[in-house]
């Protein structure tokens, strides 16, 4: 747990400030310097591309969107999915079955072809990206979200709080809220890969992050154009992308066994 | 040679020991109790006989069964002795037949692993052992799954699993706990009258069960055995303080104080209430019908019943948890209506529940101080926490609890603390009725001893109406002054405590009495006990719900619903109340 | 049982209506017609387009006619490739689709089952940590960078196996899109089937059956197997939808004509009858295969189907 969130730790800052400290720009073409190999010299770290553009600077300018598509996507469908979830659970009765319906009806669509449909039809529209992957992802949340809720409001600590006169509101807030948070943070921890996986499926098919802007996705897609004389151009991407997503996995896989634990006792 | 020989067992978790050097031997055909505490290791004993202990457990010591030394790995030789030569019931039916299979392959299932019978002399063999464990239409019952069977039948169906290679041991691990009491009496009759010669190794908290049942009882503390002897005379000359403790603690239904009834003025009245819920089919199941019933001040009101009773949902609904169909609630002289979140402040504050389970009703993110302060800050907003403080230390104080606790959370309290900080939260408010729903059928002897009397000091001193829901007819004996007795949603007698216990007049409350276990081999009765087992709500009797397992039944009681009525200052609802002989009980 | 499927199958249908309502409406609610790029058509000859394609016509009727084609089996022209109908280029590329799904979901089964059983059975053992690496590693690198790195590796350096589809010959040419299409799942199912195995061990009819004598063996066939697989079960609609996107990335990168690239295809070329075609029949799939997942559940577990 502490070695990925160390990795991605410090990913993100490379992320962050390595763009600053390169002599090179993202977007600046040479051609006197096209798929060049990478090495240490000139601070071409992970080579050029077939224009001539750093790889280096552009790999961490696709980390940084990536990231950042990622985490507000999933902070989207934290948002949408906790409240729908939550008022589900603690409403429960009818308004729990038709509300939990639909979610088991949007449940069965294939998604990604909607959004591959919306992505076309509005012209590649950046913000688009988040709505599509958080209308996805929130389906999870709301599920898991929803059945926490519905046990807990069961709970005889919940009735107890009733009986001596506690406010609704002060309910959900001081005695469904906390025992929640451990399994939101667990999904969201979980949710942010699969974000990452939507968004850089899309740029990989050429829907999502638009030239001379980039993602991990698109950076796969260039590779796989040159991988038969410049195989570094797709392997380098495709390494720190797996790196990334497998990080996110496995922090999300200790923070529930570490919560599960907790709940067992 | 003794059948099974236990020599210097001991196991242990890291460096936790939870069984501590015990020895003991098992004859043929004798049948032996294991009592104690829960984590006492009784069970953890039985466990490491079959070598099904977790593998995080380490055990050493040595197990011989028949001659043959019981290794702890040794999976091919114990497969040989499980289930063949040694048999196993446990506890909770529900959890230990398989949900996805039905019971009549479980069961075959065992004849081919042990190369008994198979084919149709397996089905057959089946069938007959269903029919021995008092299945009815044992040949339909064998595709049936044990959720589509009722408690008791799921046990029945354990014990046929447990008997059907004919072991040489039979091993019951709390084979009644989570059974009704008249249905328990049922099932150890059944054991009994099955095993023949089959050795029987019988684990369990209460005394009561091993008292007329086992020849030779092994008394477990804390991982050891700290007496053993014949059951005759260990009940009546214990030497161990552990052993006399026990046999204190445990609550007797045929002797001790009775608290004598008063005659304070009503506290609360039931008027025609009724309760109903609609299952997952959409039909209405009638859980409370038509029951009216006061409260009295200062007194202690048992309603006691199987499950199915209704009991819960009644208080439940008097507290507004849930809604009542029809009637009515009066208290104070105001009726109380409605959910619990639209009554007055003063009319929630007056009433207040303890649950059975303490570790489910506090809230595991808060704190001991915040849990017990909580009904103060909705009460009185206005007050200073450190007013606040003063009165949760004052209320904790006085169900035995120091400021140590303030800052503690649930999960580091034992199962009585948590039990008294619940009922210190309850108690804050100064409530003019408290409600025990099962407050103490969680809790061990002495736990469960200082629980009633924490209560009954708290009623002496500040005139506290209490009702005390249990399914333990010996608790109710000695802590509570009436006792309104419910079957299948209906009230059926209420009586003095006093009144009942000697000379109850419904035939269901002599049967519940009768069902109670004493912790003593020499009142131990031979009664028939109640036969078949409670109904489904969703199809309730004609006439006399309890016509169907009443040996007095005739065609009245199969017609007509009897009215409570009052006969000699108790209530009953029988047909037959005067024209039959009950006897008189304790 | 009968009435259990019944009632699951008339669920189905108000779901299968709304995904064609929802899908039709956001083809037409996309801004830029099909025709835009060929610019400056005289107002006569779009109009004339227009009429043919029946875009003239208000919304409802134009639903009304598409779904009453779709009842037909019609799922109308194709908007780009004039000479065909949305059936016709359905026809062709179902079948390679179907064959490329069908077979990774069956290897996805058989490898992640089996391997997600024998994890759980020697829990912490170091087969069950090789296993739960290979897991962990399958569903953090997506189809679309195992994919081109097996082509790299196994293709072009190799030359062990033929990367594109087209000019390759017999079963080989199935080899790497099959695989890349199953890792993924192989690697989520043998997760799934690892915990619910652990899970499904630790109750306490497992210890009843071993208490009875019961072998390993005979305990998983007879007790632990069947509801062991009951969230594999669950899982197998979204396995569905995911192989399904994965076969978008697989079918462009390995040069495979079916219904994945054409929908990238249509998408792009704004062939909106096309693409809103797939998308129909996708979700029925999809649809029908929870069907079929929801009534099996209830096979299995006896309590469900009582509801």
């Amino acid at each position: 747990m502490r070695w990925s969130a160390a990795i991605l730790l410090f990913v993100l800052l490379l992320a962050i400030v390595a763009p600053w400290l390169s002599p090179h720009d993202f977007q600046n073409t040479n051609f006197n310097a096209i798929l060049q190999s990478p090495g240490l010299s000139d601070g071409r770290f992970f080579g050029t591309d077939e224009f001539g553009r750093d790889l280096f600077v552009r790999t961490m300018l696709g980390i940084r969107i990536t990231l950042l598509v990622a985490v507000v996507a999933s902070l989207v469908s934290l948002v949408i999915g906790v409240t729908y979830g939550a008022v589900a659970g603690y409403i429960g009765g009818r308004v729990d079955a038709v509300m939990m319906r639909l979610v088991d009806t949007l449940y069965a669509l294939p998604f990604i072809f909607f959004v591959i449909l919306l992505m076309v039809a509005f012209e590649r529209n950046f913000f688009l990206i988040f709505v599509a992957i958080g209308a996805i992802n929130w389906l999870d949340m709301a599920r898991i979200v929803r059945g926490q809720t519905l046990s807990l409001r069961e709970r005889e600590f919940v009735e107890a709080a009733r009986l001596t006169g506690v406010s609704t509101v002060r309910i959900i807030f001081r005695h469904i809220a906390p025992n929640l948070l451990g399994i939101v943070v667990v999904y969201v921890t979980l949710s942010v890969p699969q974000a990452i996986l939507v968004e850089s499926f899309l740029s990989f098919l050429g829907l999502g992050v638009q030239e001379p802007q980039t993602s991990l996705g698109a950076l796969v897609n260039a590779g796989v154009k040159q991988m038969e004389g410049a195989s570094w151009m797709l392997l380098i991407p495709a390494a720190l992308l797996a790196l990334i997503l497998m990080c996110f996995n496995f922090l999300g896989d200790a923070l529930r066994d570490f919560f599960d634990a907790r709940h067992v006792r | 040679m003794s059948l099974l020989e236990v020599n210097d067992l001991r196991i242990r978790y890291g460096d936790n020991a939870v069984v501590d050097a015990v020895s003991f031997e098992v004859n043929r055909g004798e049948s032996v109790g294991l009592v104690g505490e829960s984590g006492s290791g009784k069970s953890q004993t039985a466990m490491a006989l079959l070598g099904l202990l977790p593998r995080s457990a380490r055990r050493t010591g040595g197990i011989r069964f028949d001659g043959t030394e019981i290794i702890a790995n040794d999976e091919r030789a114990l497969d040989r002795i499980r289930g063949r030569r040694i048999g196993m019931v446990f506890q909770d039916p529900m959890q230990a037949l398989n949900p996805y299979l039905r019971i009549g392959k479980q069961l075959r299932e065992i004849l081919l692993q042990h190369r008994i019978a198979d084919g149709a002399a397996a089905d057959a063999q089946v069938v007959a052992m269903l029919g021995r464990v008092g299945l009815p239409d044992p040949e339909r019952q064998f595709d049936v799954f044990p959720h589509q069977l009722s408690g008791g039948m799921r046990q029945r169906v354990m014990i046929a699993a447990a008997l059907i290679a004919e072991p040489d041991l039979l091993i019951a691990d709390e084979p009644t706990t989570a059974l009704d009491v008249t249905v328990q009496a049922q099932i150890l009759d059944l054991l009994e009258e099955l095993r023949d010669d089959t050795a029987l190794l019988l684990i369990t908290h209460d005394l009561g069960i091993v008292a007329g049942r086992c020849e030779r009882l092994l008394v477990f503390e804390k991982g050891k055995i700290v007496e053993s002897g014949a059951t005759a005379s260990l009940f009546t000359a214990p030497r161990n303080e552990h052993t006399k403790r026990l046999l204190a603690d445990a609550p007797r239904i045929d002797r001790g104080d009775i608290p004598p009834a008063g005659c304070g003025k009503t506290v609360l009245g039931i008027e025609s209430a009724s309760v109903s819920y609609s299952d997952n089919g959409g039909d209405e199941l009638q859980a409370v019908r038509d029951v009216s019933l006061s409260l009295r001040e200062a007194e202690t009101l048992a309603i006691v019943g199987e499950s199915g009773s209704g009991k819960s949902s009644l208080v439940r609904s008097i507290l507004g948890l849930i809604p009542m169909r029809s009637g009515r609630v009066v208290y104070a002289g105001a009726p109380l209506e409605g959910p619990v979140q639209k009554r007055a402040a003063a009319q929630r504050r007056d009433l207040q529940l303890v649950f059975q389970d303490p570790a489910s009703a506090l809230n595991p993110q808060m704190r001991i101080e915040d849990v017990v302060g909580e009904p103060l800050s909705v009460h009185a907003p206005g007050s200073s926490s450190d007013s606040r403080r003063q009165a949760v230390l004052a209320i904790l104080e006085k169900v035995g609890l120091n400021k140590d606790y303030l800052r503690r959370y649930p999960h580091q309290l034992s199962g009585g603390q948590a039990q008294r900080v619940a009922i210190a939260r309850a108690l804050i408010l100064e409530p003019k009725i408290l409600i025990c729903d099962e407050a103490v059928a969680a809790l061990d002897g002495a736990a469960r001893r200082k629980i009633l009397e924490l209560l009954k000091a708290v009623q002496d001193e500040s005139g506290l109406s209490i009702i005390f829901i249990s399914h333990d007819l010996s608790v109710v004996r000695s802590s509570c002054h009436r006792v309104a007795v419910m079957y299948l949603g209906l009230l059926i007698e209420v009586a003095n405590t006093e009144a009942l216990f000697s000379a109850p007049r419904h035939p269901y409350s002599r049967a519940l009495i009768d069902a109670s276990p004493i912790p003593d081999p020499l009142a131990a009765r031979a009664t028939a006990p109640l036969k078949g087992e409670v109904p489904s709500l969703r199809s309730p009797p004609s006439g006399c719900v309890f016509h169907p397992r009443c040996a007095f039944a005739e065609e009245q009681c199969r017609e007509t619903r009897p009215q409570l009525r009052n006969l000699e200052g108790a209530r009953v609802a029988c047909h037959r109340a005067e024209g039959i002989d009950l006897g008189l009980c304790y | 049982m009968l009435r259990y499927a019944l009632l699951r199958l008339l669920g189905a249908i108000p779901t299968l209506l709304l995904v064609i309502i929802l899908a039709f409406l956001m083809v037409h609610a996309a801004p830029g017609g099909p025709f835009d790029d060929e610019r400056a058509l005289p107002a006569g000859v779009a109009a004339n387009i227009e009429a043919v394609y029946h875009l003239d016509e208000p919304l409802p009727q134009q639903f009304l006619r598409y779904f009453s084609g779709l009842l037909q089996g019609d799922f109308g022209p194709s908007y780009r490739y004039r000479d065909y109908t949305v059936s016709e280029l359905i026809a062709v590329g179902l079948p390679v689709s179907l064959q490329l799904g069908a077979l990774a979901m069956l290897l996805a089964l058989i490898v992640g089952v089996s391997s997600g059983t024998l994890a759980a059975l020697r829990q912490d053992s170091m087969l069950d940590r090789v296993v739960m690496s290979f897991a962990m590693t399958g569903i953090s690198i997506p189809v679309f960078v195992i994919a081109p790195v097996l082509i790299l590796l196994l293709a072009v350096k190799l030359h062990w196996l033929p990367a594109g589809w087209s000019g390759a010959a017999g079963a080989a040419k199935y080899v790497l899109p099959v695989i890349t299409l199953a890792l993924p799942q192989i690697a989520y199912i043998a997760r799934l089937t690892r915990a619910s195995m652990i899970d499904i061990l630790g109750r306490d009819f497992i210890r009843t059956a071993r208490a009875q004598g019961l072998g390993t063996k005979a305990i998983i066939r007879v007790h632990a197997l069947k509801p062991a697989m009951l969230p594999v079960l669950s899982y197998m609609g979204p396995a569905i939808a995911a192989i399904l996107t994965g076969s978008v990335v697989v079918e462009q990168v390995f040069g495979i004509p079916g219904l994945g690239a054409a929908f990238v295809r249509g998408a792009l070329n704004r062939d909106y009858t096309l693409v809103l075609g797939i998308v129909i029949l996708y979700a029925a799939l999809i649809i029908l295969l929870n069907l079929i997942v929801d009534i099996l559940y209830g096979v299995i577990d006896p309590r469900v189907r009582q509801r």
